[in-house]
């Protein structure tokens, strides 16, 4: 953790970043939320541990900080992800991010109300990025550690095995629960339209009361303009204060990709995305 | 009195240079083919976002086809490459969600295939057919009406 602070305190003191987006200590010694360190007592402020569970690259596009010179940032290895992807989309600036990079050895969720049972975070179960991909510091080390078995594959498959009518019932009971507080959009680091199709009113393609006809069209729309794009840090489905299974979809969804086009989300700075690009050899078996 | 046929409401979104005269085209040379289609023109298969699709469900449709230029021929020269690829993760979306695959079909008709547009759709609205009504989307849009 001094080693976060002292290089935090570096950087802003010689002024190579402007701010530092990373984590502080919230109520009590097993929470943190984000937090912008302006100068070096604010770093001092700057924790991270197994709680630093946030993929804080959702800030990066907000009007606040974009184009307004380099922004500092303590990022995960799936963070970095984010952060490729979005330079890969020419949404922020290789040249006006400072990533601090962190060993990570995996974050947890917090299971009840006391925040005291923890467990392994989905996403860090199989991660092939703890040390991330593209760093400018790189802080701490890596350790072994217990990883579960990987439960949400085995989901998807128990889904695809049923047949059409039980998949609908098994998402219509899911998408049901939607309130539509788009929490899952805020958290994305990936969803950064300024105006989201879901908030277009003239005309309104998805309905926007919190009914299954209006929740079934913003999922699956949401799921599909995530497809090839989705990083799998599963904010998404961390925030939804109903419990919708979003990682079932959008893994699903990444799974299509590599399966059908041998792409993978968050890798590569400068290749085209998926859906921006086309090959002629691509399958049309489905097509008449 | 003979049990009335199930009639499906199938929409079609064709593209403006190939498909849609191709369908013009069936009609000139008086081919005739299954009244269940209502045709949705647009500029190119590129324009069709797959919540069109969705909207055609939720407006009661029972199938959608979505139906352009055989690759290399799009008129934007790129615009059906580009649909294709989308249609492959969103059919492969849908499926996932529930919505079978023989309620979604996808066609290449060129501007001089009258007849295969004829034999495309006849197909498309015999599947359909035989799946049946959409009842499940059916039940959550009648739902929907009662809650507004």
């Amino acid at each position: 953790m001094n080693e976060l602070r002292e290089k935090a305190k570096e950087l802003l003191l010689n002024n190579t970043v402007k701010l530092i987006i990373g984590y502080a200590n919230g109520n009590g010694h097993n929470r943190t939320y984000p937090f912008i360190a302006r100068n070096a007592a604010d770093a001092n402020r700057l924790v991270f541990n197994e709680y630093c569970v946030n993929n804080l690259a959702v800030y990066l596009t907000r009007k606040e900080f974009k184009g307004k010179g380099i922004i500092g940032i303590v990022a995960k290895g799936c963070d970095v992800k984010a952060i490729i992807q979005l330079i890969q989309e020419n949404q922020i600036n290789k040249d006006e991010v400072y990533i601090i990079g962190m060993n990570c050895n995996g974050a947890v969720n917090q299971l009840d109300n006391s925040f005291e049972k923890t467990t392994l975070a989905q996403k860090c179960i199989n991660c092939t990025v703890r040390t991330p991909a593209l760093y400018h510091a790189l802080i701490g080390t890596t350790k072994d550690i217990e990883e579960p078995a990987d439960t949400l594959g085995e989901k998807i498959k128990e889904v695809e095995k049923l047949n059409a009518d039980s998949r609908w019932d098994f998402w219509e009971a899911q998408f049901e629960k939607c309130i539509k507080c788009y929490a899952c959009r805020q958290v994305c680091p990936l969803c950064y339209c300024e105006q989201c199709i879901v908030d277009k009113t003239v005309p309104r393609w998805i309905e926007s009361s919190a009914h299954t006809r209006g929740n079934f069209s913003w999922n699956i729309i949401r799921a599909f303009h995530l497809s090839g794009r989705c990083i799998g840090c599963g904010e998404c489905e961390r925030v939804c204060p109903m419990d919708i299974p979003l990682s079932m979809l959008n893994r699903k969804m990444s799974i299509i990709a590599k399966k059908e086009f041998d792409y993978s989300a968050g890798v590569s700075l400068d290749s085209p995305t998926l859906v921006g690009t086309y090959n002629m050899k691509d399958r049309q078996d489905f097509i008449k | 009195m003979s049990e009335e046929k199930f009639q499906p409401k199938i929409v079609a979104f064709v593209c403006n240079w190939c498909t849609y005269t191709g369908a013009d085209l069936a009609g000139t040379s008086r081919l005739k083919y299954q009244p269940n289609v209502r045709l949705i023109r647009l500029p190119c298969t590129g324009r069709i976002d797959p919540v069109f699709i969705i909207k055609a469900f939720e407006k009661g449709a029972d199938g959608v086809l979505v139906s352009g230029c055989h690759p290399g021929d799009c008129h934007y020269n790129l615009g059906n490459l580009h649909a294709r690829r989308r249609f492959i993760l969103f059919s492969e979306l849908m499926n996932y969600v529930g919505i079978d695959s023989s309620r979604l079909h996808f066609s290449w008709v060129s501007a001089s295939e009258g007849k295969k547009w004829v034999d495309v759709i006849n197909e498309v609205i015999d599947t359909v057919r035989e799946v049946g009504p959409f009842k499940k989307y059916q039940k959550i849009n009648k739902e929907f009406v009662l809650h507004e």
